[in-house]
Parts: C-alpha cells; sequence; structure tokens
C-alpha cells in the first residue's frame, strides 16, 4: 500500500531526519521526498511505500500524529488513493 | 504524478474548508422481516438490522483514518415501515419505531431513518396508522427519523395526507416541547421522494431498492466558497466552471469512500449523493457562496438565480465524478443548519417566501425552518401544499421540514445544538389555509404530455 505522509508547520533543525527515523523504525520504504515554503509554512511531502511496515496502518498514524505534537507540528500519513481521486481523471 | 501543491490542495480543503463525507448510509431491506405478531416483527427487524450493520461504524471509522477524511455520520436507512407493520395486528406502530431505535443504538449508529410512508395517491390503514403513530415515535427515541411521501408527479397530491401531516407536526412539537420540539427536527414531508436518499431525516430505503446497499453523501460548501474566492468578479461562465471543478474532486472522494466502504463492508454500492450540505461552523454554509457570487445578503434579488447556477453546476460536476448518482444531489438549504441563512433570516432579508422561491431550483425544500408555535395545523398544511405543488409540476423532489416550537414567537430563537444548529423564528402569513386545507381529496397530477 502507498500512502502520502505530510508535514507542515514552522521550519526547524532536524524536521526531515525525526520523520526518517520513524520511518525507518516501522520498515517504510520512502519512495519520493520534496519539502519547500508554502504560505510561509515548511512542507515536506513523503511517498511511502507500506508493503513492508512492521505495524499497522493505525498504530504508525498515531505514532506519526504523536511526533508531530512533540515537535509542534501536523504530521499525517494518508492513503494515496484519496489524492489519486481528487487530481486524476 | 501527484504534485505537491494538488496534496497540499486536498489537506486544506479538509482541514480549513470543512470538506467531509456528510454520511456513509447503509440502506436495508426490512420486507423479509413483515410478521403477522406485531412482537415478532420488531424482534425480527432489530435482529436483521444489527447483523446488516454490525460492523458499519467500524468500517467507517476504519475509512476515516486511513485515508484522513472525516466522516461524520454512518447512518441506517430502512424500507418505509408502513410496509413491514401493515402484516402485523396492532393499534399503533410506535413499537417498531423503538425496535429501530434499539438496533441504531446498538450498531452505533447517528440516526436511522425509515419510520415512514408513501401516500402520494392514497392511505392504506398501515399507512395512516404509521402517520398516526409519529409524534409518540418521535417523542419517544432519540435516533428514528421519519419521512411521509404526500404528493408526486404521476399521483398529485394527497391532500388529506396534507391536512393530517399539518396536524402531525404541531401535535410532534407539542409532545417534544421540553426539548423546543425537536421531534420536527427528525420529521419530514417530501413530494416525489427518492428511495435512494442518504441525508436525514429523509432517508429511507426503497421498496424498490436491492437487499442492501452504500449510499454516499458528500458535503462541501466550504470548499466550493473557498474556489469562489478566487473568482471574484469574474462572469458567471467562470463561476458555473469553477464550482463544476471543486463539484468534481469533491464528488470523486465520495467515489472512493463508497467504493471502499461496500468493498469492507461486503454490500452493494449504490449511489452518491451530490449535495452540498452545509453546517452550522463559519466557512461551511450555502448562503455564504450565493453572497460570495455578489449579494449583500443571501435572500436579496437575484439570490434564486445564484443558487439555480449553483445548483446545476454542482450536478455537472459531480456527475461524471461518480458512476452512480442518485439521492437528492443539489445544494441543500436548512436554514437552521447554515450559518449565513441564520444571520439572513435574523436580520429579516430571507423570508419564507424567498425560501419558498429557492426551493424551485434547488434540493430540497423548506428545511429546518422555526415558525411560531401557535401557527395553525392548516396554515402549516398549506405550507407543505404548495412545496409539494413545486415539486409535483417541476418534476423534482420538495419538502418540508419546519418545526412549530411551542411557546415561541418571531423574534425570539431556538437552539439545537450539533450539527442542527440554532434557528430564528420565522414569521408565517396569519391569513388563514383553513377553507382551503378542509377539502381534502386530491390534487391531481399535472399534464406532461402535449409537449408540442
Amino acid at each position: 500500500m502507498n500512502a502520502i505522509v505530510s508535514v507542515i508547520g514552522r521550519d526547524k533543525v532536524g524536521i526531515c531526519a525525526a520523520v526518517c527515523t520513524k520511518m525507518a523504525d516501522y520498515r517504510i520504504n520512502i519512495l519520493d521526498i520534496s519539502q519547500t515554503i508554502m504560505q510561509g509554512n515548511f512542507t515536506m511531502i513523503m511517498a511511502v511505500d507500506l508493503e513492508q511496515a512492521s505495524a499497522p496502518f493505525g498504530e504508525i498514524r498515531d505514532a506519526l500524529s504523536q511526533l508531530g505534537e512533540e515537535m509542534g507540528l501536523s504530521i499525517r500519513i494518508q492513503r494515496q488513493e484519496i489524492f489519486d481521486a481528487m487530481h486524476s481523471i | 504524478m501527484l504534485t505537491q501543491k494538488e496534496i497540499v490542495s486536498t489537506i486544506e480543503m479538509i482541514d480549513r474548508q470543512h470538506l467531509d463525507i456528510r454520511t456513509v448510509t447503509m440502506g436495508i431491506s426490512l420486507l423479509s422481516c413483515a410478521d403477522a405478531d406485531a412482537k415478532a416483527a420488531c424482534d425480527k427487524i432489530y435482529a436483521k438490522i444489527c447483523r446488516e450493520a454490525e460492523s458499519l461504524v467500524r468500517v467507517g471509522e476504519e475509512i476515516e483514518r486511513e485515508f484522513g477524511i472525516p466522516i461524520v455520520h454512518k447512518r441506517i436507512s430502512v424500507t418505509p415501515v408502513a410496509l413491514v407493520a401493515a402484516a402485523s395486528e396492532c393499534g399503533d406502530y410506535v413499537p417498531f419505531a423503538l425496535a429501530l431505535d434499539r438496533a441504531a443504538k446498538e450498531c452505533g449508529v447517528n440516526f436511522i431513518g425509515g419510520f415512514s410512508a408513501l401516500v402520494q395517491k392514497g392511505m392504506t390503514a398501515a399507512d395512516e396508522k404509521l402517520i398516526r403513530s409519529i409524534p409518540e415515535a418521535l417523542d419517544r427515541t432519540e435516533l428514528v427519523c421519519s419521512s411521509v411521501n404526500v404528493g408526486s408527479t404521476r399521483a398529485g397530491i394527497n391532500m388529506d395526507a396534507v391536512a393530517l401531516m399539518g396536524r402531525v407536526i404541531k401535535e410532534t412539537a407539542a409532545r417534544t416541547q421540553d426539548r423546543e420540539g425537536l421531534g420536527c427536527a427528525k420529521l419530514v414531508v417530501f413530494c416525489n421522494a427518492v428511495e435512494d436518499n442518504p441525508f436525514m431525516a429523509g432517508a429511507f430505503h426503497g421498496p424498490g431498492e436491492a437487499e442492501k446497499a452504500i449510499n454516499v453523501g458528500v458535503s462541501g460548501p466550504g470548499v466550493v466558497y473557498h474556489a469562489l474566492q478566487g473568482v471574484r468578479g469574474e462572469p458567471f461562465d467562470v463561476v458555473a466552471e469553477t464550482v463544476k471543478k471543486t463539484a468534481f474532486q469533491v464528488t470523486r472522494m465520495g467515489q472512493l469512500v463508497a467504493q471502499e466502504a461496500s468493498r469492507r463492508l461486503g454490500t452493494p454500492f449504490g449511489i452518491v449523493d451530490l449535495s452540498l450540505a452545509p453546517t452550522p461552523a463559519v466557512g461551511d454554509s450555502v448562503a455564504r457562496i450565493l453572497e460570495e457570487m455578489g449579494l449583500e445578503t443571501c435572500g436579496t434579488h437575484g439570490t434564486t438565480a445564484a443558487l439555480a447556477l449553483l445548483n446545476d453546476a454542482v450536478k455537472k460536476g459531480g456527475v461524471m465524478a461518480s458512476s452512480s448518482v442518485g439521492g437528492l444531489s443539489g445544494a441543500f438549504i436548512p436554514v437552521s443548519e447554515d450559518e449565513g441563512m441564520i444571520a439572513a433570516a435574523r436580520s429579516g432579508v430571507l423570508t419564507i417566501d424567498k425560501l419558498e422561491a429557492m426551493t424551485c431550483v434547488c434540493s430540497v425544500g423548506l428545511d429546518m425552518i422555526a415558525i411560531p408555535g401557535d401557527t395553525p395545523a392548516e396554515t402549516i398544511a398549506a405550507i407543505i401544499a404548495d412545496e409539494a405543488a413545486i415539486g409535483m409540476v417541476n418534476n423534482k423532489t420538495t419538502a418540508v421540514r419546519i418545526l412549530p416550537v411551542p411557546g415561541k414567537q418571531v423574534g425570539d430563537s431556538i437552539e439545537m445544538g450539533g450539527l442542527l444548529g440554532s434557528a430564528p423564528v420565522m414569521p408565517v402569513h396569519g391569513e388563514s389555509s383553513a377553507a382551503f386545507i378542509a377539502r381534502g381529496g386530491r390534487i391531481p397530477a399535472p399534464l406532461h404530455s402535449l409537449r408540442n
């Protein structure tokens, strides 16, 4: 299953490292990363593959959400189909 | 390949523009539950609903988590109870409503719809029994919603049923007066009711439907409003195109959720209802969309035209996004559930007469309107007759969900909380319609041939 991880918030040192470490902890393969500043917000989007993931989707979602809270960011993971459905015919 | 902008735009729609799936509604046929013994029928109804909808809420929540899209309500619609209860020998049908309520609570859903009767051409003994049971049923249950279809383009308007519904609405308000007549918020009177509507309070699983189905209602006024802010001052062609594109995106999401829910629940996919369903939250209002088109206040001259454009563009955009479109499909204008409508009604610009005109061009009808508690039953019946006439002649669904709030006068307002919102009590005409309603009988179906 492919999913999109989005990280939005105020830029600071170590965001990418922390999120990537979490991915590695859960054996989630990162397919693509892009990051930019949009409307003054740090925005990082990762396309990931959960084929080999070591935990169920819900647990990973909660862990990322908690990491976000700790770092003062919004971190979410959503299945890719929802973006495909809305943006491609 | 998805771009970063596309991903962020979806996240913003959900986070800041109130994009959500308004409801995943499981339709369940209860025709197999008919029994001469009313208690046995109620037991079968309870058991069947609990069996079929056991996983509905859990699956809905799983989809919410995995896709990151809120599903506000999980609901159940059932066969109009008058059809099922007709086989049972009993004095009233309140026990059937209690069985539905118990089943809905057991399944954990937000509402269950289908305490209903279809009487557009005439009433069976069971239909009449059901209608007379509505006030007590809505008083003694929490989650049950009721609807009665009193007219259709093919059958005309059953004016005996219209008159009866005027009295039933008054009685329902009186029985629930400790809750500001809240029972009436769960009661809809239809013309041309649809069989696959996922929205409450008018959802039921029509007799022409399969054993069960998953129907999904989308939302998205906030998304449309936001998109229109980007084309301020542009011609209406641009406005229509913008609404269409937005409706397409919103509906694609609804289609995805519907398919996913259908697959996980092992229940055939029914329809996606392309409706713009507002909430009382700021930024999630249909009225504000109309105002964004250039109207100072919703309800002023131009409102009907603006709504006509919006309603049509929503359908055009949505219809290509789903493999099966149905339900009510259009912009809803429930006064108490729409922050902009509430403001417009409070200011006196939006009146019942204007709302009636608006219902000619949108889905569905006079919805969630509080009126003075001393409004006569005949006046309420006449309001229903007017709405039904609009639906009958124009081949569309219309409905009345009106709350004559006991003890309240024009200038007062009521608070219902949650998605039901708050409503200023709106004035109705004081001149009597009693002699008109007393006639009874049927208004014949309109001529829809001789088109040359």
